[in-house]
């Protein structure tokens, strides 16, 4: 039932949002036709008539978006008017380099911010615990872009330990080549994970079962992973999800910084010309990707905590 | 036990006092050189001079010059202008939009709060580019679009914020003894509910505040706000990109610097501020 009325929502939260992203390009000023046909030459009457039907410019708006909707559930995108190639095609061929990037950044930021976070909660109250807190406010505050241009200043022009631009080849040239790119994108959520991670700690250990097993004599490792890192995934998963789930749609400026030819990148290039079939394609698969993360989330919260899964089943 | 704490709790408070002095100092001085800006700037911010590009810093030239010989800190204290301003548009437009949904869901109640809740929960699922890019897509680049797709972007979370709030306070004496009295809901909301609502929300807005110049200088860096020879600090650091290849970090580095350090100023302010003036909760 549950699992039921969560569908229905995903369904109408898809409709809603691919007829706004349809009218918004819809609703866009300048004629569609002149960027069809391309050449001024070609104008001719005939050559308008002909790419009206084809694209169905003269049908009324929905019967238009009904048309664009039934393609996009069989899979067709549209053709880009700057590329002359299927949407499908050039995101699949883009798709790849970003997300390389999301998941090379998520293992950073997930591991980091956690051990941070974890190493901050037991250090409570000491110079750790502040100097993390402190360097994490800090990181949270200045914008991806502006530690884009810091790394690639300091570790690209400067040591020349990584390259300025380019995705690399192979796996470990890509590794190489994504981190500067992986870093800039994971500092911010770094910071947000390891304070997650120390509240969620802080909170967790101060319950009476952490006292009953400190005071039966339990290592205090032991202590830690078994009952307070463990009560605490809640929390941490929902965060790390929801980052996640942000930086799929989030790698625009870091991609422009690194020159990486990712979905963001291409998004900013389709923006500029205007390339609707291609902007409209992006932005729902931004929308798709966040729905799809935060389902998977709500999937797994249950397998890490036994007291989610008994609510739901009784 | 919690006497202790307590007293712990204020003695650190006490002690760690100078950040916020200092972080509403450094938010005074950002006004001010937005304010004063052609008065207090050394140079003509849009003024090349070709046989000075690529200053590094020195007397003339405090912080430097960029790749067409233009004064830095002239460009920053010019900036600031369309910087802050922008932020300050994109705040308000989201405030009025989030804080009406807010209030009207919160008071309504029934079908009419379960409608705007899921449009915000709905909207707050989208990644802000969204808007923005829609914006674009109908109004073209520029200024004006891009606080106004940021503005879409912030109202869903304002609109959850104020309905919450507005949840709680609902429930006080006073309110029922208003509406006893005969006053109108649209008169009660707007004269006694929106004050007892402020205290709480202008915290929360600060920090948002330093949230929304990050993503406005983000639209700009990448293009879509204001147009050269605007000197909106994002802008600066995109068009000192082309001198870090060849390890010239300044043009790039002074603008982006400034950014994290009022946006860490106004989230220190602003936390403060939450502290401060929400009191009762």
């Amino acid at each position: 039932m549950v699992a039921l009325r969560r569908l229905g929502a995903m369904v109408l939260t898809l409709v809603i949002s691919s007829f706004v992203i349809f009218a918004g390009m819809y609703a866009a000023p300048g004629d569609p036709v002149s960027f069809l046909i391309g050449n001024p030459e070609n104008m001719t009457p005939e050559r308008i008539a002909a790419v009206r039907a084809e694209y169905h410019l003269d049908d009324p708006f929905i019967a238009q978006y009904l048309t664009w909707a039934r393609d996009l559930l069989h899979g067709d995108f549209g053709t880009s008017m700057v590329y002359q190639q299927s949407v499908t095609t050039l995101l699949g061929s883009r798709l790849p380099v970003t997300m390389s990037l999301v998941v090379y950044a998520s293992v950073l930021f997930i591991v980091i911010g956690v051990l941070l976070g974890i190493w901050s909660a037991l250090r409570r109250g000491t110079a750790v615990d502040a100097l993390i807190t402190g360097v994490t406010t800090f990181a949270t505050s200045i914008p991806n872009f502006v530690v884009a241009v810091v790394l690639i200043s300091v570790f690209a022009v400067k040591l020349r330990w990584f390259a300025v631009s380019g995705p690399g080849e192979g796996f470990f040239g890509r590794i190489h080549h994504l981190t500067l790119p992986a870093v800039a994108l994971s500092l911010g959520a770094i910071a947000v994970v390891s304070r997650v991670t120390r509240q969620t700690m802080v909170e967790q250990q101060s319950l009476d079962h952490v006292e009953a097993a400190r005071s039966y004599g339990l290592a205090q490792s032991k202590t830690v992973v078994r009952h307070v890192l463990r009560n605490s995934l809640g929390p941490i998963v929902t965060m790390c999800g929801l980052i996640v789930a942000g930086m799929l749609a989030g790698t625009v400026v870091v991609e422009g910084v690194f020159g990486l030819n990712g979905i963001g990148s291409l998004l900013v290039e389709a923006i500029n010309t205007h390339d609707f079939p291609v902007v409209q394609a992006i932005l729902l698969y931004m929308v798709i990707a966040y729905m799809a993360v935060t389902v998977i989330v709500d999937l797994i919260y249950p397998l890490l905590d036994a007291r989610v899964l008994a609510r739901s089943t009784s | 036990m919690t006497v202790a704490v307590l007293t712990d709790v204020t003695g650190v408070r006490r002690k760690h006092e100078w950040p916020f002095y200092l972080s509403a100092a450094v938010l005074v001085i950002a006004v001010l050189a937005a304010v004063f800006a052609p008065w207090v700037a050394p140079y003509d911010p849009a003024k090349t001079d070709f046989g000075a590009i690529w200053q590094p810093a020195s007397p003339a030239h405090w912080l430097g010059t960029d790749q067409l010989g233009r004064d830095l800190l002239s460009r920053i204290i010019h900036g600031a202008r369309p910087s802050l301003l922008g932020a300050i548009a994109l705040l308000a437009v989201a405030t009025v939009l989030g804080v009406l949904i807010g209030v009207t869901a919160a008071w309504k109640q029934g079908w009419v709060d379960t409608a705007l809740s899921r449009i915000t929960d709905v909207m707050f699922a989208f990644p802000g580019l969204l808007f923005v890019v829609l914006c674009i897509a109908v109004f073209d680049r520029g200024e004006l679009t891009s606080v106004l797709g940021m503005a879409l972007a912030y109202a869903p979370a304002i609109a959850k914020f104020t309905r919450s709030i507005a949840l709680e306070e609902i429930t006080r004496p006073y309110v029922d003894a208003y509406r006893l009295q005969g006053v109108g809901g649209f008169f009660l909301c707007l004269r006694y509910l929106l004050p007892n609502l402020l205290p709480t929300l202008v915290g929360y807005l600060v920090v948002l505040f330093g949230e929304g110049l990050m993503s406005l200088a983000s639209l700009n860096f990448l293009g879509f706000g204001s147009q050269p020879p605007s000197s909106e600090w994002g802008l600066m650091v995109q068009e000192g990109r082309t001198g870090v290849i060849q390890g010239i970090v300044g043009p790039a580095l002074v603008p982006g610097l400034t950014i994290a350090i009022v946006v860490v100023a106004t989230n220190v302010v602003g936390v403060r501020l939450s502290d401060k003036l929400a009191v009762r909760r």
